[in-house]
């Protein structure tokens, strides 16, 4: 049974020894991560290294095969299914692909977590849906429909649509994928505000190092399974560690393999005579 | 893997698909009462699977009776009973082939559309988004689409039997000269509305529920590939024809 009582009040998301095998595939072999109240913290790691697994069990969505994931003193995957939504109220996905509703326009996507759980008056539902919108500059697309929106848009509308409770938890999967400088310049600075005044706690996945640094407080860096690092953005920037020297410095070489395993590459080409 | 081995595993897999449908059967019917809440979404659907089905139903309803009208007036003038035309086609039509072949043409039009739907909204992960913003898919997407093929199968069975019966007027009476009179007043004296008419329409219910059933089944376990959509898709109109011709077979059978 895990402890549900934070080591402090300030911790929100407690994991402790934490294994998945998907597939045959040892995704995370002990993983210990705390995520705490309020900051915003960012989930950082070669691809397919299991970030947005990660967030699929703090969101309850995939069970671990062992360890505990404590969020906000609960024990998701012992949740039941009922609990499990009432969880899932305070916390917004932005998920890697937007997932807008295809049958709804931008405005009714954005209401819709509004008119699924609140009965408020059409007129105040208006009013956050387009202050939500105008927060990340589509205030003028609210008629349009997801199919009409670009990659990026798409992804700003599901960032309004994943704020518009203002959740205790966002969590920012892949939110600068597709973005234009200007409108990732917005986002980034969305993310901090959102911390800021409102006091949400934030997990991001991301791969811009540039922007992490601008918008995260801390830092954890996934690699084969373990937690390869951890730290402020500035203290990974400095760490002379293998994998935070390969990773942030985009090199082919290093403890993370760049190609998938294969068999030979001479041999494949149909030259055994090199290996000879 | 031996030769042997395969079939085995075939049949085993089957067997496992249709207990995890009937799982799933379970699962919407505990979701019906939350499904009540949107009540919205189950008359929209309604609109999609019934009523934008009509024109193919009252397109096929009309052809069938005036065939069935040609083929019978035919076959009766040999014994000389055309005037039992009227009967004889109702009977069909109310008893077999208005639930069937609307069940059939559902299938085609609505279950494949459900399917795909579905399919989609797995594969763009927009299933997973309802269940991050605490909304349950089953009894929002899955639910009112079940209920909307339950509630929209007798009424376009019904719809099929009325342009059937017209068609075949149109054959009858109109084009080969059969009193009209004679069509109906021997229509309505053979015809038993709870025998017939109501018995067809149970069948209708249960074609319109076992349609669905496995439209959705289909849409929301497809793995989310386009190719997985184009499977299920196909899988949900071969399914649907051999179950509802399976289960016409034992509802006639209890019916009688």
């Amino acid at each position: 049974m895990p402890d549900l009582t934070p080591a402090d009040d300030s911790t929100l998301i407690r994991i402790r020894g934490l294994k998945t095998v998907l597939n045959g595939k040892t995704i995370f072999d002990g993983v210990d991560l705390d995520i705490p109240r309020g900051k915003v913290t960012a989930v950082m790691g070669p691809s397919g290294t299991g970030k947005t697994t990660l967030m699929r069990h703090i969101t309850g969505q995939l069970a671990p095969d062992a360890g505990s994931v404590v969020v906000d003193g609960r024990d998701v995957p012992r949740l039941s299914r009922g609990d499990l939504f009432r969880l899932r109220e305070k916390i917004g996905y932005l998920f890697q692909n937007s997932a807008l509703l295809t049958d709804f326009s931008v405005f009714e996507n954005v209401a819709f977590p509004l008119r699924q759980h609140l009965r408020l008056p059409e007129e105040l539902i208006r009013n956050i849906v387009l202050t939500k919108l105008q927060a990340v500059g589509l205030r003028g697309a609210a008629e349009l429909m997801p199919s009409e929106l670009s990659g990026g848009m798409a992804r700003r509308v599901a960032l309004a649509r994943a704020i518009v409770r203002d959740p205790m938890l966002v969590i920012y999967d892949e939110p600068f994928v597709g973005l234009d400088p200007i409108a990732l310049n917005q986002v980034v600075k969305l993310i901090r505000m959102l911390n800021d005044t409102l006091g949400l706690t934030g997990i991001l996945v991301a791969h811009e190092f540039s922007a992490v640094k601008r918008v995260a407080d801390q830092v954890y860096l996934i690699a084969a399974g373990k937690i390869a690092a951890h730290g402020t953005p500035a203290e990974l920037a400095a760490d002379t560690s293998p994998w935070t020297r390969q990773f942030f410095g985009g090199e082919a070489d290093g403890p993370v393999p760049f190609h998938y395993p294969a068999r030979d590459y001479a041999l494949d080409l149909g030259f055994p005579e090199a290996r000879a | 893997m031996t030769p042997a081995g395969k079939p085995r595993n075939a049949l085993a897999g089957g067997i496992a698909q249709i207990g995890a449908c009937g799982l799933f059967l379970l699962s919407i019917l505990a979701a019906v009462p939350a499904s009540l809440r949107h009540i919205r979404e189950t008359v929209r659907q309604v609109w999609f699977v019934g009523a934008m089905s009509l024109t193919i139903i009252m397109t096929c309803g009309l052809f069938v009776g005036m065939v069935l009208g040609l083929q019978l007036y035919y076959v009766l003038s040999i014994f000389g009973g055309t005037a039992a035309l009227g009967t004889v086609v109702s009977l069909a039509l109310y008893r077999e082939l208005g639930p069937v072949v609307t069940a059939l043409l559902f299938a085609g039009r609505a279950g494949t559309s459900i399917t795909a739907e579905i399919g989609l909204m797995r594969a763009t992960d927009q299933l997973s988004a309802m269940e991050m913003m605490a909304v349950d898919p089953l009894a929002y997407v899955v639910t009112p689409r079940f209920l909307a093929g339950v509630i929209a199968m007798p009424l376009l069975a019904c719809v099929f039997n009325a342009l059937g019966i017209f068609g075949a007027h149109l054959v009858g009476v109109a084009w080969l000269g059969l009193d009209n009179g004679t069509f109906w007043s021997n229509m309505t004296s053979s015809v038993d509305v709870w025998k017939d008419v109501i018995n067809g329409l149970w069948k209708s219910v249960a074609f319109g529920a076992v349609i669905t059933l496995i439209a959705t089944f289909q849409g929301y376990t497809t793995p989310p590939t386009s190719e997985g959509v184009a499977y299920a898709t196909t899988r949900t109109v071969v399914f649907s024809s051999i179950v509802v011709l399976a289960l016409d077979f034992v509802m006639t059978a209890f019916l009688m």
